[in-house]
């Protein structure tokens, strides 16, 4: 036991003394060795990996900048920043009116990626990929439709034999930016959705079974024979789930992917506030179940060091930083977006 | 002389419990004040919960909770004892340490380790078993709906297995303190083994009940491998296949997200529905362990009703 405090006290020392000789140069290789100068930022959780990449790459840019997340869900992050006590928020749905005028000062929004929600079933034997409408989804999650055998979701798949089998719904349990973007999508489609279920982080579901996370709804559907859920595309990218097309307006059945978020915000008119639902897009390509996430800052920051850092970010975020997006399973923002958004940051007040 | 100061420390130290308790209640109630005022009693009836439309009620959530509860103690009690009882009675020597080691084990477990394992071990297998039973069967009300497997048989029978250590490693303690006189008498009035055992736990009652009561106020605030299991669905069934949700699960699954005042309010008031439940519950089996422990000494009891009275 001593012999192991000792060896890992050497350890320390040594690394210790290894970051100090490596320190030196670069810093010196940053000619302005400003101050450390350190940001806290709290939010919403689905931004979370690319958010830690971003921090972490422009700390590899600039030594003397350290941004901390913390990822503890988009209510915290508005709850936080309206406190002040963290410098930014992230929230995954824009904040209210209402949130606004509460806000001690003006809260200005920034889109930074964007995301999508797929849907996934597991029906054993299927050869293909099911093509699903808005329409359709909202009448499965509202309990209308409960065979899978149904005429509407038959006539949506021509040639495809679907079994006479009973629909398990699963949605998500905990309150989430992903069940926002999905209710949010299926009360633009359905009018009875809207009035029946409405658009929040969580809501009173008719129907189905809760899964706590992508991870709890994505395993109840795996385990589940006849059982349709939602789940963010990145998850379902990474953890390599097959997932169902779903229609647009223009008609066209779209499987999500990267370029049809990115289509979907290109075809939406984006106001100046950046507060916008970009789901059921118009466009061709657009895939309808996509969604921005935001970054929250004032208008007016206190402290008008960090003001200047944070503002510098965005603009490389948004800029440099979207490159490292696709990588990760988020959709770029499109051009138009980015130059809206580089000409809004300057209201920022820095000085 | 150093007493008084000592007496002052010591009474201080006690007293901060107590001042904690009540501290946590004051606190849940003023974050809650916004829900109390515009719900007030009807929080306790109302069977709806629609962030959207602001309407909060936490009926199903108290029926979850202790529906789980109750049939987590019910599969978890005899268990329990038996295991107690074995342990402390019939055990041969070498088998006590691993045993009791083992059932230990069960108590350092993490609860999203017993979530884990309900989702991909027991989940299944009830599923299957709601498959494989026969279609009258599920026609009753207790049966009945269709087979997800989540529900609220899965969370009754994970929390039995988290609360089965607690309860079987107080209850062979309490065993253990039994005097050998009291086994001793009751060979040498002829009793059988099992007689024997019957008069120690009947001398060990209220611990035995204690331990009980611990095992439910655990499964009351279990929080992460009931919402794993469960399936998270407000409503108030009577079917142990029908997915439910709970107290401390509807909290911690949506209390990150909440984002509006009232909505925020109603889930603190979760909290503090399920604060005064289980105030309510421990006092209640204070007080039972308490009236046992009057009625089963009634001689001396006597006495010191006599000596109170003579005061």
């Amino acid at each position: 036991m001593r012999s192991l405090v000792a060896i890992s006290l050497l350890t320390a020392t040594f690394a210790a003394c290894g970051g100090g000789t490596q320190q030196p140069p670069a810093a010196t290789g940053n000619a302005t060795a400003a101050a450390r100068i350190q940001i806290n930022g709290a939010g919403a959780t689905f931004p979370y990996p690319i958010y830690s990449k971003w921090f972490s790459e422009y700390n590899k840019l600039h030594p003397n900048v350290e941004i901390n997340y913390q990822s503890i869900g988009s209510g915290g992050g508005i709850r936080q920043v309206t406190a002040q006590t963290v410098f930014f928020g992230a929230t995954d749905g824009p904040m209210t009116d209402e949130q606004l005028t509460s806000a001690p000062g003006p809260v200005l929004h920034f889109p930074t990626v964007l995301g999508a929600v797929v849907p996934i079933y597991n029906l054993p034997g299927l050869a293909q990929d099911l093509k699903f409408s808005g329409p359709v989804l909202a009448d499965i999650y509202l309990g209308r439709i409960k065979k899978w055998n149904d005429r509407a979701i038959a006539g949506l798949n021509p040639g495809v034999t679907l079994p006479a089998t009973d629909i398990t719904v699963v949605h998500r349990s905990d309150g989430s930016g992903t069940t926002f973007i999905y209710v949010d999508y299926l009360s633009k489609v359905s009018p009875d959705f809207k009035s029946k279920v409405g658009v929040n982080t969580s809501v009173n579901w008719p129907v189905g079974v809760g899964g706590k996370g992508n991870e709890g709804v994505s395993g109840m559907v795996s385990q589940t024979p006849g059982s349709i859920g939602y789940v963010e595309l990145i998850y379902a990218l990474q953890n390599k789930i097959s997932f169902g097309a779903v229609q647009n307006i223009a008609g066209e059945f779209i499987k999500a992917t990267p370029e049809g978020v990115t289509k979907a915000a290109a075809g939406a008119t984006v106001p100046d506030d950046f507060r916008v639902s970009i789901t059921n897009a118009p466009g061709a390509g657009a895939y309808p179940i996509s969604s921005f996430t935001w970054l929250l800052m004032f208008e007016k920051p206190a402290d008008k060091d960090k003001a200047k850092v944070m503002v510098d970010f965005v603009k490389w975020a948004l800029t440099d930083g979207q490159a490292f997006a696709t990588e990760l399973g988020y959709a770029p923002l499109p051009d138009a977006v980015v130059k809206k958004e580089l000409a809004a940051v300057e209201r920022i007040t820095i000085s | 002389m150093r007493d008084l100061p000592f007496r002052i420390i010591v009474g201080a130290f006690g007293c901060v419990l107590a001042l904690l308790v009540l501290a946590i209640g004051v606190e849940l109630t003023r974050q809650s004040w916004l829900s109390i005022q515009k719900f007030g009693f009807h929080f306790w009836t109302t069977d709806t919960w629609d962030p959207v439309a602001g309407q909060f009620g936490a009926l199903p959530f108290i029926w979850g909770t202790l529906y789980s509860s109750l049939l987590a103690l019910a599969i978890a009690a005899p268990v329990a004892l038996g295991i107690a009882i074995f342990v402390s009675e019939l055990c041969p020597a070498w088998l006590q340490t691993p045993l009791v080691f083992l059932t230990e084990l069960l108590a350092a477990i993490p609860s999203i380790v017993y979530g884990l394992w309900g989702i991909f071990v027991l989940v299944p297998a009830i599923r299957a078993l709601e498959i494989w039973m026969p279609e009258p069967l599920r026609a009753i009300p207790l049966l009945s709906g269709p087979p997800l497997g989540v529900g609220m048989l899965a969370a009754g029978v994970i929390l039995a297995v988290m609360i089965v250590p607690f309860t079987s490693a107080v209850a062979r303690e309490v065993l253990q303190t039994v005097p050998a006189a009291q086994r001793e008498g009751a060979y040498a009035l002829g009793a059988t083994r099992f007689e024997a055992i019957r008069a120690a736990l009947f001398y060990a009652r209220t611990g035995i009940i204690g331990s009980i009561m611990l095992g439910f106020g655990r499964a009351l605030g279990e929080t992460m491998a009931v919402t794993m299991v469960i399936g998270n669905n407000p409503q108030v069934s009577a079917s142990l296949f029908a997915p439910q949700y709970t107290m401390a699960a509807v909290v911690a699954n949506e209390f990150t997200e909440a984002s509006d005042e009232l909505y925020l309010h109603a889930l603190v008031e979760i909290g503090l529905v399920l604060f005064v439940i289980t105030l309510v519950v421990n006092a209640g089996s204070r007080l039972l362990i308490w009236g046992l422990g009057r009625s089963g000494r009634t001689r001396p009891s006597r006495v010191a009703d006599v000596e109170a009275s003579a005061a």
